[in-house]
This record gives structure tokens, sequence and C-alpha cells, in this order.
């Protein structure tokens, strides 16, 4: 899916150019109701102008108008093309590797090959080395190195493995090394491969809610301003009936009037705008389900995430030994080390790592007796080991959760020394996990695992509070634990002790009082939760639950891909109403170009001016020059316009204040200002070449 | 200029500032909180469109027969079908446009009885939608907006017969005059007969100020001596055309739980209204200036003034009241075109009592529409999300009094019944015609003088028009009042603009007049536009 980077190629360009054309069927028209009435325009225009001829009245600004009025049709198809353009690409790169293949079905123990089309829901297949897969599935046996580039483009393979939230496998990718089997969990033509291509294919069939009454609003313009044009002859032709001069309303100039200032700049590109915003989605590697789900992104308040493996790295590690009163440190760091030799858990292995790199402990076992280890379980929560060292001296060292070694201390006729205790307080008060080390009855001290929050999560956060986005994290520590890391990584709000089924009820609340809610997961348990969020994204790394829960897919698997979501929804609605305000601020200096133009013959004085002079403010040339000034910058706009519509206007995270404050500055006085610069330009281009 | 003219509009705008959200307070005490007995939009709509129903067949048949009741002192005869469909349509809908002259064609029954009577209720309904609408958008559960009986009488009762009483009071204290005689033959001290009309006029004209109705119990309307005798009785008639509708801006605030919302549109208000009377006074000044005069004093009464005259012009078309205290076919071009575009921009700088308001709200939807938009969220107002349908009924009230403006104008310039009851021809002609069509469908009523608008194509076309502008917009806002209601309430975020912010006031002020000034410039230009032009370049 990573194809080129520029907003637009060569190849592409060249291919608009060709589809623009193909666009003038009155079907394809009738989608843009603006343009539909820029068309009709050009049809009366066209006609009249034919009417003329046959008269024998030939008039060359009339031609000129009447091609510019087809050119801005033209224009319009052009960027719709040049956007659709854009998914076609990758919708073929997608479709390529979405090739029917053979699968090795199993059948009561047996294997049986067969098309991958005759696959149904429920069937197990097998994959070894170097076989594609042939549908999406579920991993039920075995573990696998999967190339997935096909779908994510990341080269890297990814693993998948039975059991757990790694069990997701996607018809198309390749197995890399080992054996695996599935269980096929879509039926042929509905896979997630196949989703993926009706989604990029089909981003302009489905118009949004908000898309909609976006057009309402256009086609209410329209409808002003047509009834604006049909009823202007009325007035003057009063006007000149009770001899005042006369007014030059000709179709053609009406057209351009009606051109000019029905919302041609935004209705010519609205679809461009829609269809360039999924493909942003999809450049960044996620995969939106709908339309409705990008929008949506754009106004999420709240944003639900799981601390574990996207506000910290996966596991705690030990950071410190805090020895009791008495103990070295080098003293407690060895019995940690001997405790943890049998502990496979990553804090364990974690704990090994410390006393090695920070104390030097090294193989410290090879001296010992008699040694007899004992592996952590979740009935005893210590792991520990039994020996006796080269004075003679037998030891029965232990590590594990506080109440867990106090428990085993006091068993044995010890007791918890009360600076351990503070100390083991301390650590979790400031949201890192306390173990105690023990050896029989006495307490040496305690080893402080902290949870690693990841580099520049902080500053992502930032980003999303700008934004207006409140971040809760979910967690199954304790409430003080989750509120150290709650801190430190800069998020508004956590859930300690989450159950599962606490995510759901919070999307609910959130809800309920009027708020957007955003949540990712990967998870199976996570799918109640995608399902009922605003915006589902789950990571692609997941379950296959989890994938269809949601209604967008992270192929990357990156938890903080959540902020170029965001920014992707927010960007799409404001480069519509950037262009809609920009389209409506244009049709000031457009009334001032033609208007006087149209009414030159009014009121014309003894000196033979026309009061209405007065409003040429722009001074341009002639009428002539001023209408067709108008209706050429009308259409080339939509054409200067495109690389915007295709790029979104900069979007910045700042308080909404700034942003409007500047979107209404650019776009709005913008809109006001250059085009009175744009068509006095043309005007003097025009005049210079003689063309009016 | 002379400064001095500033004075009067100081302390007019002074006293508004000060009375409105008082007064607004007071209504939202007297018109919030849930009662028994609510209906759903269907049910509310329904209430008021058959209450307005009856009210118009019932004025239309005390009209066609008041020579057979009572309180007939002058004999006025009952009126013919067109008449009297366009004078029952122009009460009932709070336009009060008059194509007759009051004293000589209706009796003191028909004035008391039929239009005293509407004056009160389509006021009411005018604001029993407002508060119906408040409702929806500030309610989250549930389906009702109110009780539309409830709310109309409350708001007879409560607001607009206490105000009218105390205004009225005033008024006769000062001199205005109430009577049940009929005219009486006096000699004049230059020696000359002259016919003094006399009537119930000053309890009639309280509610005229106060309910944005604006029809006069004479033809001259306030700038008859008896209808507005004194400065004080200027002032007081002045303030009572915007006072319900700038306290309702209050009332709306407090109902919506959004005070400084409610602020922010009464501050809009005023600045529209304020710049409408700046460019009046500029106008007016200049104008006189190009012709080598003080000030123009054709068609404004010497005792009332430039200033207040303007102000008046001004106000009474900002407020859909429609009541005149100067001619409007009189005043320097641009000022005509003040008061025209106050009208086409729909009667929401203020506006009529509830209906300037509500419509009001369709521009605020445009515009957070917009601004939505262009901070990159679904378009939301007071929470509630605006989906395609709400734009579209929210284009719709927008777009149909426009279209009826347009389309009224160009016919009637293009036919012979159109144009034999023009005066003047040429631009002024435009305006003539323009501004009759504009009071009928902003529901102002005013009129420009000069045209012969008593005819049967204009009583119709201009009924129809008054029917357009007005229901045209009650439904669709009562219907988006309907589906907003129980949508839930989104809950403010940093990420929403606020919709109280000077940025915001200046946006809305903006949509305002590109929307409102693109639709009607071209015309604009052809009449008072291109007249201040010909004026100022010394065409005349």
């Amino acid at each position: 899916m990573a194809i080129t980077s520029s907003v637009m190629s060569r190849a592409l360009i060249v291919q608009a150019l060709k589809d623009g054309i193909v666009k003038f069927h009155p079907r394809e028209l009738r989608r843009s109701p603006v343009m539909a009435i820029v068309a009709i325009g050009a049809v009366a225009t066209s006609i009249a102008l034919i009417v003329d001829i046959t008269k024998g009245s030939f008039s060359g600004v009339d031609l000129q108008i009447t091609l510019w009025l087809w050119g801005t049709v033209y224009f319009a198809n052009i960027a719709e093309s040049i956007a659709e353009g854009r998914g076609k690409a990758q919708a073929d790169a997608l479709r390529r590797s979405r090739q029917t293949t053979t699968a090795r079905k199993m059948v009561h123990g047996a294997e049986q090959v067969v098309g991958s089309s005759e696959l149904h829901v429920g069937d197990l297949v097998v994959c070894e080395t170097g076989d594609l897969i042939p549908l999406d599935g579920d991993v039920i046996d075995g573990i696998a190195s999967v190339d997935e580039s096909a779908i994510t483009g990341e080269s890297a393979p990814v693993i998948r493995e039975s059991g757990g939230d790694r069990s997701a496998v996607t018809g198309g990718t390749r197995v890399l090394s080992d054996r695996i089997v599935i269980r096929i969990s879509v039926e042929p033509g509905q896979a997630f491969l196949d989703r993926i291509i009706g989604m990029v294919e089909g981003a302009q069939r489905q118009r949004t809610p908000n898309e909609i009454a976006l057009s309402t609003l256009l086609i209410g313009l329209t409808v002003v301003f047509v009834l604006v044009v049909i009823t202007l002859p009325f007035f003057t032709q009063y006007l000149s009936s009770t001899g005042n001069g006369s007014a030059d309303t000709s179709i053609s100039v009406l057209m351009a009037l009606l051109v000019c200032l029905i919302p041609t700049t935004i209705g010519g590109l609205l679809s461009a705008i829609g269809i360039s915003g999924m493909d942003r989605l999809l450049r960044s590697n996620v995969v939106a389900m709908s339309g409705r789900a990008v929008e949506a992104a754009g106004d999420i308040d709240v944003l639900l995430l799981d601390k574990t493996g996207t506000i910290t790295f996966g596991n705690r590690s030990a950071s410190e030994f805090l020895p009791a009163p008495g103990v070295s440190v080098s003293d407690l760091a060895r019995a940690a080390y001997t405790a943890s030799l049998a502990d496979e858990t990553p804090e364990g292995r974690s704990i090994v790592h410390l006393a090695r790199h920070t104390h030097n402990i090294r193989d410290a076992h090879e001296d010992l007796r008699d040694v007899v280890t004992h592996a952590f379980t979740a009935q005893t929560r210590m792991s520990g080991a039994d020996f006796v060292d080269v004075s003679g001296t037998s030891h029965h060292v232990r590590k594990g959760a506080a109440d867990a070694v106090e428990a085993a201390v006091v068993a044995l006729g010890g007791s918890m020394p009360k600076d351990v205790r503070t100390a083991a307080d301390k650590v979790a008060s400031a949201g890192s996990t306390p173990l105690v080390v023990s050896d029989g009855d006495r307490v040496l001290g305690v080893i402080e695992l902290k949870d690693i929050v990841k580099g520049g999560i902080r500053e992502r956060f930032e980003r999303l509070r700008l934004m207006g986005i409140r971040t809760v994290m979910i967690t199954g520590d304790n409430p003080l634990t989750a509120a150290a890391i709650a801190a430190e990584a800069g998020v508004d709000d956590f859930i300690a002790e989450a159950k599962p089924e606490d995510k759901l009820a919070r999307i609910r609340l959130e809800q309920s009082q009027g708020r957007l809610v955003a949540m990712i997961g990967d998870g199976t348990n996570d799918a109640p939760a995608l399902a009922q969020a605003d915006v589902g994204v789950a990571m692609n790394s997941g379950t296959q639950a989890a994938r269809e829960a949601g209604n967008m897919i992270d192929l990357d698997s990156n938890p903080t891909k959540l902020i170029e979501i965001v920014e992707t929804g927010k960007q799409l609605l404001m480069t519509r109403g950037a262009l809609t305000t920009f389209s409506i601020a244009n049709d000031v200096s457009k009334y001032f170009a033609i208007l006087p133009a149209m009414f030159a013959g009014l009121y014309v004085g003894s000196d033979g001016i026309s009061p209405m002079e007065i409003f040429n403010i722009m001074g341009l040339a002639s009428p002539q020059s001023a209408i067709l000034s108008a209706v050429i910058f009308n259409a080339l706009i939509i054409i200067a316009l495109i690389p915007l519509a295709l790029r979104g206007v900069t979007y910045k995270p700042q308080g909404v204040s700034a942003v409007l404050r500047r979107n209404v500055l650019v776009y709005g006085l913008g809109g006001l200002l250059i085009p009175f610069v744009g068509i006095k330009l043309l005007d003097i281009i025009i005049s210079a070449l003689g063309l009016a | 200029m002379d400064l001095t003219q500033l004075i009067p509009i100081g302390v007019f705008l002074l006293l508004i500032v000060v009375l409105s959200p008082l007064l607004g307070t007071y209504i939202a005490r007297l018109l919030g909180g849930e009662g028994a007995d609510e209906m759903d939009w269907k049910q509310y709509l329904g209430a008021i469109l058959t209450f307005n129903a009856v009210g118009f067949g019932f004025l239309m048949c005390l009209l066609m027969c008041q020579q057979y009741l009572p309180l007939n002192p002058d004999g006025a005869k009952g009126l013919d079908l067109a008449l009297a469909f366009n004078i029952a349509v122009s009460f009932v809908t709070n336009t009060n446009w008059q194509s007759y002259a009051g004293e000589t064609t209706l009796s003191q029954f028909s004035q008391m009885v039929g239009l005293g009577t509407q004056n009160f209720l389509s006021a009411a309904t005018g604001i029993a939608v407002l508060v119906a609408v408040t409702r929806g958008l500030s309610r989250s559960t549930g389906a009702s907006l109110g009780n539309a009986w409830r709310d109309m009488s409350r708001i007879v009762l409560g607001i607009l017969l206490p105000l009218s009483l105390l205004f009225a009071v005033i008024f006769v204290s000062e001199g205005m005059v109430q009577s049940f005689d009929s005219a009486r033959q006096i000699t004049t001290v230059e020696g000359l007969q002259q016919t003094v009309p006399a009537g119930p006029a000053a309890s009639q004209i309280a509610i005229k100020q106060l309910g944005t109705n604006g029809g006069g119990y004479f033809n001259a309307n306030s700038a008859h001596p008896l209808e507005n005798p004194t400065p004080l009785t200027n002032l007081l008639s002045t303030l009572a055309l915007i006072l319900i509708p700038g306290a309702l801006c209050f009332t709306y605030g407090i109902m919506t739980n959004q005070r400084r919302h409610g602020l922010a549109l009464f501050v809009t208000m005023i600045v529209l209204l304020t710049i409408g009377i700046g460019t009046s006074l500029w106008s007016e000044n200049v104008s006189a200036a190009a012709i080598g005069e003080t000030a123009l004093m054709e068609g404004k009464e010497t005792r009332i003034g430039v200033a207040e005259s303007v102000l008046w012009s001004t106000t009474t078309t900002a407020a859909s009241n429609g009541s005149v205290n100067a001619m409007h076919s009189s005043l320097s071009p641009a000022a005509g075109g003040v008061a025209m575009l106050n009208m086409m921009l729909g009667e929401i700088v203020f506006g009529g009592v509830g209906s300037g308001l509500y419509g009001m709200i369709l521009f605020v939807i445009l515009t957070v529409f917009l601004t939505g938009l262009m901070v990159g969220r679904t378009p939301e107002y007071l929470g509630k999300r605006i989906d395609a349908v709400d734009m579209r009924w929210a284009i719709v009230a927008i777009i149909a009094p426009s279209a009826s403006m347009l389309i009224g104008s160009a016919l009637s310039l293009t036919t012979d019944v159109g144009r034999s009851s023009m005066l003047h021809s040429g631009a002024h002609g435009v305006s003539e015609v323009l501004y009759a069509w504009a009071s009928a469908a902003g529901n102002n009523g005013s009129a420009f003088a000069g045209l012969n608008a008593n005819t049967t194509f204009y009583n119709i076309g201009i009924g129809i028009a008054m029917l357009i502008g007005r229901y045209a917009v009650i439904i669709p806002v009562v219907i988006i009042a309907g589906r907003m209601v129980s949508r839930i309430r989104m809950k403010e975020s940093a990420g929403t603009f606020p919709t109280h912010s000077p940025l915001f006031v200046l946006l809305l002020i903006g949509t305002i007049l590109i929307v409102g000034a693109l639709t009607f410039f071209p015309v604009l230009l052809m009449g008072p536009l291109v007249e201040q032009v010909q004026l100022m370049q010394g065409g005349f």
C-alpha cells in the first residue's frame, strides 16, 4: 500500500484528464447538483451561441464564456478523477495480492488440496513455510512468522500464534516459517482484503451525513442564486421599458453571472475532498470501514486506551534494590538474583538483568550447593531458591508480592521490619510495584519494579489535549500505581483495577453524557467496547473478533495512530468548511465585476456614463472583459485549489478559537480579497491580448 | 453633520441595553419550567396553526360585515373579499400591512375587536413559537415543546396586557386620543374647517408598538399628532419597537442555560441596528448636502426631526414593526435602502416579537454549521448535532421569504396590473415595489408610500407573501425544534467552538450580511443604491 507519496503523479494526471471527459455523462453530473447547474448553463450558452451564428451575429466573447463554462465543469471532473485515481491505484495494488490459491484443508485429520474459493467458515487449513494464507481466520494451533507486507506495507514479519490476542491471520499474507493450523472465519469474497478494496474503490460512492448536510446548504445557495438570476431580467426589462437605458441580459451574461455566484469552488471539489480524506488515512496505514467513522474521528472528546503496550512497554522491569536496615545492597541484589533464577517471567528476568549489570553479580550459584529452585506460581506469588553457600550456611531466599512474602516470613517466626514496609508503600505510591525479598525469616529488602512509560507519549497526549481530547487510561493496576503512571504519562484520567466490562461501562457513561468516545483495542475482550465506541480502532495484530468489531483498523498496530486519525477527520471537515467559506466570500468580488458591466447601459447620464460605473471599483477595462475575467477566475480557482482539496487544509492542534481565526482570515478574508486581485489581473491580460 | 443628532440615538440605545435584560429575566421566569399536558412538535404546531386559522376566519367575517356591527359612528362599509383577505392575513401574521386608511375604512369595532385582538394574539403566537423552539434546543429528553395554550395565555396576560396598559396610560396622559366619539368638525385658528378623527387610539398604539404590529390607528401612523403627540411618546414608542424582541434574547439565554450566548445574540442585533442607523444618518446628511439643503424634510414631521425619524425608520424595519413616524419614500435613498435591507434580511435584527429571534436562530445554525466545519467538528448548536434534514428546513425558512420578495417584485414590475399602481418610475419605482414585497414577506408591514397597494393584484399577492413570510418560517423552525428536542446534548469540550465570543458575533454578522446582501445586492443596486449615486452626482 505504500504508493507514491507525492500528491499527484504525471500518470495520474494524464489518466484524470481522460476520466474527466467521461464524467460529462449526465448520470455522473447529476451527482453534484451545483456542477449540474453549471453544465445546464453551458448548454444554454452553447445553444444561444449556435442560434446567434445562424443569425449571423457571432460574438467572440460569448464563445469564450461558453468555453470557460464547459471548462468549469471539466475542471471539477478532473479534480474528482484525480482523487479517485489515487484510490484506484491503491485498490489495484491490493488486488494483485488477492490471487486465488490452493489451500490444504484438513478433513478428518487428513489434508486435502482445494481451491481457496471453495473454503467455508469453520474449515481448518494448514499453512507451512512459504504458503499463502488462503482466507482470513484464527490460528488454532502452532506459531509462525508471517509476512503481512501485502497489506501493511511493512516488510518485517510478525508473529502469529494460537490463543491470546495475536491469533488473527489475514488472507493474502504469507507464512515465512513454521506451521500453523487456521480456522477460516469468513466466506470467500468477504475477507478483510476484499473489504479494504471495496472501501478504497467505493469511497466516492458513499456520502457521509456531514457531506449530505453540506450539499443541502450548497443546493440552498444555488437555489437562491438561480432565483436572483431568473428575476433579474424582469427588473432590467422594467427599467428599459420606462426609458432608463438597457442592461445586457443576454443568455451568456446571465449564465456567466449564475455560474460565478453559485458555489462552484466547493461544489466542484466536494467529492475530491471526501475521497482524499479516506485516502490520507490509508496512507497512514489505517483502513476506515466507513467515511462516517472518519468524520466521527474529528469529533472525538474522549480516548480510552489500555496502559499496557500503549502507554507503557508491555512489561515492568526492576529498577532499584532497596535494602532493609542492616543489609547491604549487594547482599540484597545477590539474594534477589538467586531467588529469580527460576522465574522465567519478564519481571524475573529483569531482576536478573539489573543484578548483573548494576551490582556485578555473576553466576554466583556456581559456588552454591544443593540448589533447589521454586518457580513463580500464581498460587504462591513467590519464586525462590533453597541452597547452601560456600560457608555452609543454608538459605531459603524468596522473592514476591509484599503480602505473600510477609505471610511466609511470619509463618517462620519472623516479622516485616517497619522500614521495609514504608519503602514498599513508597514504591507503590510512585506507581511502581514493590517485591519483597526474604531469606528464611529475615526480610532483606524491596525490589522496585517499574513500569516504563514509552518515550514521547507525554507529548502525544499533550497534542491530543490541544485538540480537545481527554485521554483515559485503563489498567488492572491498583489505584495508587495507576495514579502515578497516569501522572507520568500525562493522561487526564484513569480506571484502575479495571475488568474488561469496565471499558464498555465507561464508554456508555461518556456517551450518555454527550461525548464521543474513541477506543483502541486488540483483544477479544475488547470487542464489545470497540463496537460500542464511536470510533473503534482495532490493531491489525489483534484478534479477528476485535477487527470485526472496530470501524477502523490500524495496519501498523500503533496505538498512538489515533492522533493521525483525529487529525485527518478534522482536516476533512475543515477543508470542506474553508472552501465553502472561500466560495461564498468570492461572490462579493464577482458581483462587483459582473453587475456594473451588466448594468453599464442603465441610467446613462448626459455625459454618456452610467452611475453604475462607480460600482466598477476594480476599474475593469470593459464590460465584456469584466464578465470574462470573472468567469475565467471562477474556473481557474477550481484547478488552483485541487492540491489543497487533496492535501487538506493545514491543521495544527491548538485552541478552537485560534484555528477558527486562522481559517476565517485565510479562507474568509482571503476569499473576499483574492478574487479582486485575480479578476483585475485577468482583466489586464485579457485587454492586453485583445480577447474582449 | 450636527452631532446633537446623536443624542436621542444614544439615549435610545442606552435605555434598550438597560431595560432588555430586566424584562428578559421576567419573561424567562414566567415561561420557564415544565408543566402538565405538554405537546410534541406536531401538536404544538397544530395548535398554533389552528388558532391562527380560526383568528383569520373570524377577522375576515368581521371585516366583511362591519356595517352590521356596533361601534361604527362614521358608518364604515363592509370590505370586499380581496381587501378583507389582505387585512386578515396581515394582522394574523403580525405584519399589519395596511393598504387602506384605517380611520376611514374601518369601524371602531373592527379596529378594536378585530385588529386589536390580533395585535395581541399574533404577537403571542410569535413569542410562543420562540419559546417552543427554545425548549426544543435546551431540553434533551422527551419530545415535548410545552403547551401552546398555556404559553399563549401566559404571554398575553403576563407580558402583553400589563405592558400595553402601562404604555397606554402614559400615552393618554401625554394627550394621545382615546375615545368612542365620532370625528369632530372644528374650526382652525386660520378659520378653516377641519375634520379631526377620534377613536380608541392610545390603547391600540401601545400594543401596535410593543407587539411589533405596526398597523396605525390613523393612516399617517405615528407621524399623526394624535398617534404620537409628544417627544416622550416618540421616545417610548421607539423603545417599544424593540423592547420585547431585545428582552427575548436574554430570555433565550436563560432558558437554554447559555446566558452569554443570549447576550451575544443581543449584541449582534444592537451592532447591526447601529450600523443601519449610522448609514441612514450618513445618507440623510450627505444627500441633504448634495442638494444644498441642511436636512431632507420632505415626508418628515418638523416636530420630530431627521435624527428621530431615521432612528425610527431603521428600528421599525429592523424590528418587523412597520409603524412609521416619517414617510419612508422620502427618506434619502440609502436610508430607504437600509430600511429595505432590514426587511430583506428576514426581520432578524430584533425582528418581530419571537419571530425575530427564531429567524436569527436560523442564521445562527447556518453560522455554526460553517464555523463547526472550519474548526474540524461536526456542526452542533447548543450541543445538539445539526444534520442534513435540519439544514434543509433552515434553508427553506431562509429562502422562502426571499423568494417571494424577488418573485413578487419581478411580477409587479412586468405586469400591467402591477405597474399601474406605481407612482414613480425608474429607480424610485423599483424601490417602491421592492419595499412593498420586502415589507410583506418580512412581515414588517410598513409601506414606502407612493404605491397604491389597495388593488386586487396587490391585496392577494401581498397577502400570499405575508403568509409565506410567516408560516414558511414558523413551520420549519418548529420542525427543527421537534427534531432536536430528543437529541442528546453533546458536552461542551475544549474542541467546541464557543457561541458567545466576540469572534462568534463577528462571524454571525458576516454570515447575515453576506447571505442577505448577496441575495439582494443586484436589486438594491438598481433601486436605492443607484439613486443615492445619482443624487450625489447631482443627477436629479
